[in-house]
């Protein structure tokens, strides 16, 4: 007898596969690939109630449910992390309603579903990443009428952003936005790349992977097709640059990956880790196999 | 009698959730990657006159939210029926009413009268599926764009003399134009809005 959802799930029958129902399911495929022909344009979808609340990836789920089958093989980041909350939940949610094997190891998984960051590992060609968007209008902050901000992309009128980023500079001295960084794609649509790192901005150029970004509390996907040009706002005396850490990881020593700081004692102590949980795992790994066979050498 | 005779109507999808799932990938696959000739997996039997590929696509992407045009040719009862059946879609006589249509390719002018969207909502628009007699094989054309690394190649068959220009005119509307996929057999190729074709 089965007493939970999840048992529910589980029994034949009593969900439909991936959760969403076939008609559901076609709408929103329809739309991914409106959303592929248009590359960054937002394409209104009639997002549905999902099992957990806005902000916990609601649209990057329904997408997910929508393009996902037996034979993928799925991971889920939060932030990098494979291991928090929202990523465990949302992986053992389609473990249950769709069957799928999943995995923590960027390279072997067909879909990637994330939040706020972009694996360090590159991705490859057939991999899907899935972006869950709070916020998909990236003019969303400097104009908050919908009816506006769909004729300025109509009108491809951007002046407003590029503004916004020199009165940053004007009070800042440089474009202080640090993540949710805007991007213009293949020259035509500002697009948010989700509340992602600026670090992450340029993985998104001409990736080989496609990118699919899901919003499920503004019913909005979009999409950047593989090796699509990816640009991040700048101006000629102000080029984008990322950032970069005068430390390296803890745990892997990597000076490349985007790093996490953590504050361990009450005396103040910082360490830096890789946010990116897999890469680093892989690394120490990689670095502990290394370490063996050299002392199997020198024995 | 005017009703729909069950024993005349060929089966759809074995496995709907399934199936659907695996042909909407490939076709997704198709679109990513404009130019490359897909292979639909599992297709079902085709409804003569339209092919395997044109059967698997409207079974996987056409409900009762999105009306279909049929060019003359693929107009007959027994299409009609299976599409009506298995879809549930409105069928409607005036090509700018549609969401998807199903072309041969000697219609001229090929794309003409169809929803292009409006530049506020360039989603609003058509989705062409041309039969052609083969996807390889014809005058190669040059493609670049979105989802292409570099450039990419169509040599597909029976396309109209006109087709390049047609296909020009129509990237030049983007944001809005309409989005193209041409099958033949169980294979399909998709040529989005966004992507540049030349001879």
């Amino acid at each position: 007898m089965p007493d939970t959802i999840a048992d529910q799930g589980r029994d034949e029958g009593a969900y439909n596969y991936a959760y969403l129902d076939e008609q559901t399911k076609r709408m929103i495929r329809r739309a991914i690939l409106k959303a592929v022909a248009v590359p960054g344009y937002q394409v209104p979808f009639g997002g549905r109630e999902m099992p957990l609340p806005y902000g916990w990836g609601t649209g990057g789920i329904q997408i997910t449910a929508s393009i996902i089958g037996r034979d993928d093989t799925l991971k889920v980041i939060d932030q990098g992390a494979d291991d928090t909350t929202n990523a465990v939940s949302i992986r053992r949610f389609f473990a249950k309603v769709a069957g799928v094997a999943t995995t923590t190891r960027t390279e072997e998984a067909t879909v990637i579903q994330t939040r706020h960051r972009v694996p360090e590992t590159p991705l490859r060609e057939g991999q899907i990443l899935v972006f869950q968007v709070p916020i998909p209008e990236p003019l969303r902050m400097l104009e908050p009428r919908e009816t506006e901000t769909r004729t300025l992309h109509a009108l491809s009128e951007y002046g407003v952003m590029q503004v916004s980023l020199y009165e940053s500079i004007a009070r800042h001295g440089r474009i202080s936005k640090a993540y949710n960084y805007p991007v213009l794609v293949n020259g035509r649509y500002i697009m948010s790349p989700s509340p992602i790192p600026k670090f992450d901005n340029p993985k998104l150029d001409r990736n080989p992977a496609l990118q699919l970004y899901g919003a499920g509390r503004e019913k909005r996907i979009y999409a950047v097709p593989p090796h699509t040009p990816v640009k991040s706002l700048d101006f000629d005396d102000h080029p984008f640059e990322i950032e970069r850490w005068t430390q390296c990881c803890d745990l892997c020593g990597s000076t490349e990956s985007f790093l996490d700081e953590m504050i361990v004692d009450d005396e103040g102590t910082r360490r830096f880790i890789c946010s990116d949980t897999d890469y680093c795992q892989e690394r120490q790994e990689a670095q502990r196999l290394e370490a063996q066979s050299q002392k199997g050498e020198r024995q | 009698m005017s009703g729909i005779a069950s024993r005349d109507i060929a089966p759809g999808l074995a496995d709907p959730a399934h199936d659907s799932q695996r042909l909407f990938r490939t076709i997704l696959d198709a679109f990513s990657h404009p130019g490359r000739i897909v292979s639909l997996p599992d297709a079902p039997a085709a409804v003569p006159p339209l092919s395997r590929a044109a059967t698997a696509f409207v079974l996987t992407l056409v409900d009762r939210d999105t009306p279909l045009w049929l060019a003359p040719a693929f107009d007959t009862p027994a299409v009609r029926d299976f599409i009506r059946f298995h879809t549930g879609t409105l069928l409607v006589g005036s090509e700018s009413e549609a969401l998807f249509a199903l072309l041969t390719p000697d219609r001229s002018p090929l794309f003409d009268a169809f929803a292009i969207g409006t530049d506020a909502y360039p989603d609003r628009s058509a989705t062409l599926v041309v039969e052609v007699p083969s996807l390889t094989g014809g005058p190669p054309l040059a493609l670049r764009g979105p989802g292409i690394d570099g450039q990419a190649q169509l040599s597909a068959t029976g396309l109209p003399e006109s087709f390049v220009a047609e296909r020009a005119a129509n990237h030049a509307l983007f944001p809005c134009g309409v989005d193209l996929v041409l099958t033949a057999g169980a294979e399909l190729v998709a040529l989005p809005r966004s992507i540049v074709v030349e001879r």
